[in-house]
């Protein structure tokens, strides 16, 4: 894939296996960023003047490039928060809230990461709901088989990671979709993993709510999309309130709320997020997601086979397809590979990786993981599999 | 001490840690202590008779580092009075801050002595001596 010279950081000596934290930026979005700062600075949805009006149409250009990105039905359906963290917590406090009550179940998984597991832990304990979980397979896969066991009659929502951060298995979410809703039962979706990486369409899913954010698909921190369907969106409840979200308010304390989607982004937006997460958009659409999606799920096979082939190396997850390896040197650490990778210039992350429920089911309390994005090489696969075929990696991670 | 002798003794440690494992006593303060940005955690116990440090016992997950300097600190402290720990405390700190310290009293944690030089390892080496101020605190 011939990407690598749009990505400035990959000037410099290092070999990045860390995407699933974070993404490098290619000019295109740095540029587009810099373009704003440098050259229409303008609030949104304010001014009569050519620069504010040029914002307007960058904001809600890229709003419109969100929707087609995902395929939603319409732009109402797209909100701009600060990351997938922000929007699942607007999901749960806003929606949830006043939509569940003592008694309803939650049903998540051990593998989900802390941004899904916690609003909904602050919720059962605020309305008590009960949190139940969804076993997973040998393969540390959700199955439908497992879904249907763990539905009952009060079950009110199911809430999952599309692609999860650990182990990198794409769920059934169309056939959980399917089902859910024969129950009456909502789907929530953290799309963090898989909306960078695979083409995801929230009609064919049929999700209820999808979240994600930009900086894991090439675009700046700091902003991410809330998804959900017009009908759904149209009963959250706004967690902020305040300037560019209201029609009108009066000293008698009548208010009234915009419209979807500009009644949930209240005060001046995170306009130059947005626009980089257009530009972000945009690169990816050039090159194309599925290829994205192939590129990855090579060099998973091709990592897996020569990694498999090391004895001194154990993979928890060979077997799913997302370009996400979770793995331990025996007898090391993990934190202690990853000490001794940067030595070498090769940045992976050792930890639980925020899914701390994990450990329950891969008996092992932390991993390395790697993590793959478009501008990743068999090269660098097999420099990093020189360094860890070593008998002595503790030792000279000292 | 070259490298190498550092390596040898801080893996020493780390194989073979010195009282590892709690004990159900409550005439010991217990502490846990744990690194936020990695998964170090460490629940450390001490017990404290007439101004003396009796015993130290820790158990937990962490790097190599981690480990080695909470059972190297377990050795250097084990019968020292709370002033001398204090002063082996504050002598240590500098040495893996850079600033000049006494080498003296620093015993074996002399292994750490470049550490510095890996600033992701530091939070590591500290971890031990974090907990044992917590301790002295709650004393």
């Amino acid at each position: 894939m011939n990407v690598r010279n749009d990505f400035p950081m990959l000037k410099q000596n290092i070999i990045y296996f860390d995407n699933g934290a974070t993404t490098f930026k290619p000019y295109s979005v740095i540029n587009a960023i810099v373009d704003y700062y440098s050259n229409y600075t303008a609030n949104a949805h304010r001014g009569d003047y050519d620069n504010s009006l040029k914002v307007d149409e960058k904001y809600e250009g890229t709003r419109e490039n969100v929707c087609q990105f995902i395929n939603a039905s319409n732009t109402k359906e797209i909100i701009f928060t600060s990351g997938a963290t922000d929007s699942l917590n607007m999901i749960v406090n806003g929606f949830f809230k006043y939509n569940l009550k003592s008694g309803d179940e939650i049903l998540i998984t051990r593998s989900e990461h802390a941004s899904l597991v916690l609003p909904w832990f602050e919720l059962a304990e605020q309305l008590g709901c009960i949190i139940k979980y969804i076993n997973l397979n040998e393969d540390l896969k959700v199955t439908m088989d497992n879904v249907k066991a763990s539905v009952t009659n009060k079950t009110k929502v199911i809430a999952l990671a599309h692609t999860t951060n650990v182990v990198g298995d794409i769920r059934p979410i169309k056939a959980i979709t399917q089902y859910a809703h024969q129950q009456g039962i909502y789907v929530v979706v953290d799309g963090a993993q898989s909306v960078p990486h695979i083409k995801v369409d929230v009609q064919d899913l049929d999700v209820d709510f999808l979240t994600f954010s930009g900086h894991k698909m090439l675009g700046p921190t700091g902003i991410g999309v809330l998804y959900g369907k017009e009908f759904l969106l149209k009963k959250l409840k706004p967690h902020n309130v305040g300037g560019g979200m209201n029609v009108d308010f009066t000293s008698l304390k009548e208010f009234s709320y915009r419209e979807l989607p500009h009644r949930l982004e209240a005060g001046t937006p995170n306009i130059a997020g947005v626009i980089g997460l257009g530009a972000a958009i945009d690169y990816i659409n050039k090159v194309g997601i599925d290829n994205i999606t192939k590129h990855e799920q090579m060099l998973k096979q091709y990592a897996v086979q020569k990694l498999n082939s090391l004895p001194n190396i154990e993979v928890y997850n060979p077997n799913t397809k997302a370009g996400i390896i979770a793995f331990n040197v025996k007898g090391v650490f993990s934190q202690d590979t990853a000490v001794y990778l940067n030595k070498y210039n090769v940045c992976v992350r050792a930890g639980n990786h925020c899914a701390k429920m994990l450990s329950e089911d891969i008996n092992v309390s932390s991993t390395c993981r790697i993590s793959f994005y478009l501008y990743n090489t068999t090269e660098e696969i097999d420099y990093l599999v020189s360094l860890l075929d070593n008998k002595d990696i503790l030792r000279e991670s000292l | 001490m070259n490298d190498d002798l550092k390596r040898n003794i801080i893996l020493d440690h780390y194989y073979n840690p010195l009282h590892k494992g709690l004990v159900n006593d409550d005439s010991y303060i217990k502490v846990n202590v744990n690194n936020e940005s990695c998964i170090d955690n460490i629940d450390l116990m001490v017990k404290i008779e007439d101004n003396v440090i009796s015993d130290i016992r820790f158990d937990g997950e962490a790097c190599a580092i981690s480990t080695s300097a909470t059972s190297i600190m377990i050795k250097m402290l084990l019968g020292k009075t709370i002033e001398e720990t204090l002063q082996i405390l504050k002598e240590y700190e500098k040495m893996i801050n850079e600033e000049i310290y006494n080498a003296d009293i620093i015993d074996e944690a002399i292994v750490y002595n470049d550490i510095y030089k890996q600033p992701n390892r530091k939070k590591c080496a500290l971890l031990p001596w974090r907990g044992l101020k917590k301790v002295l605190k709650e004393k």
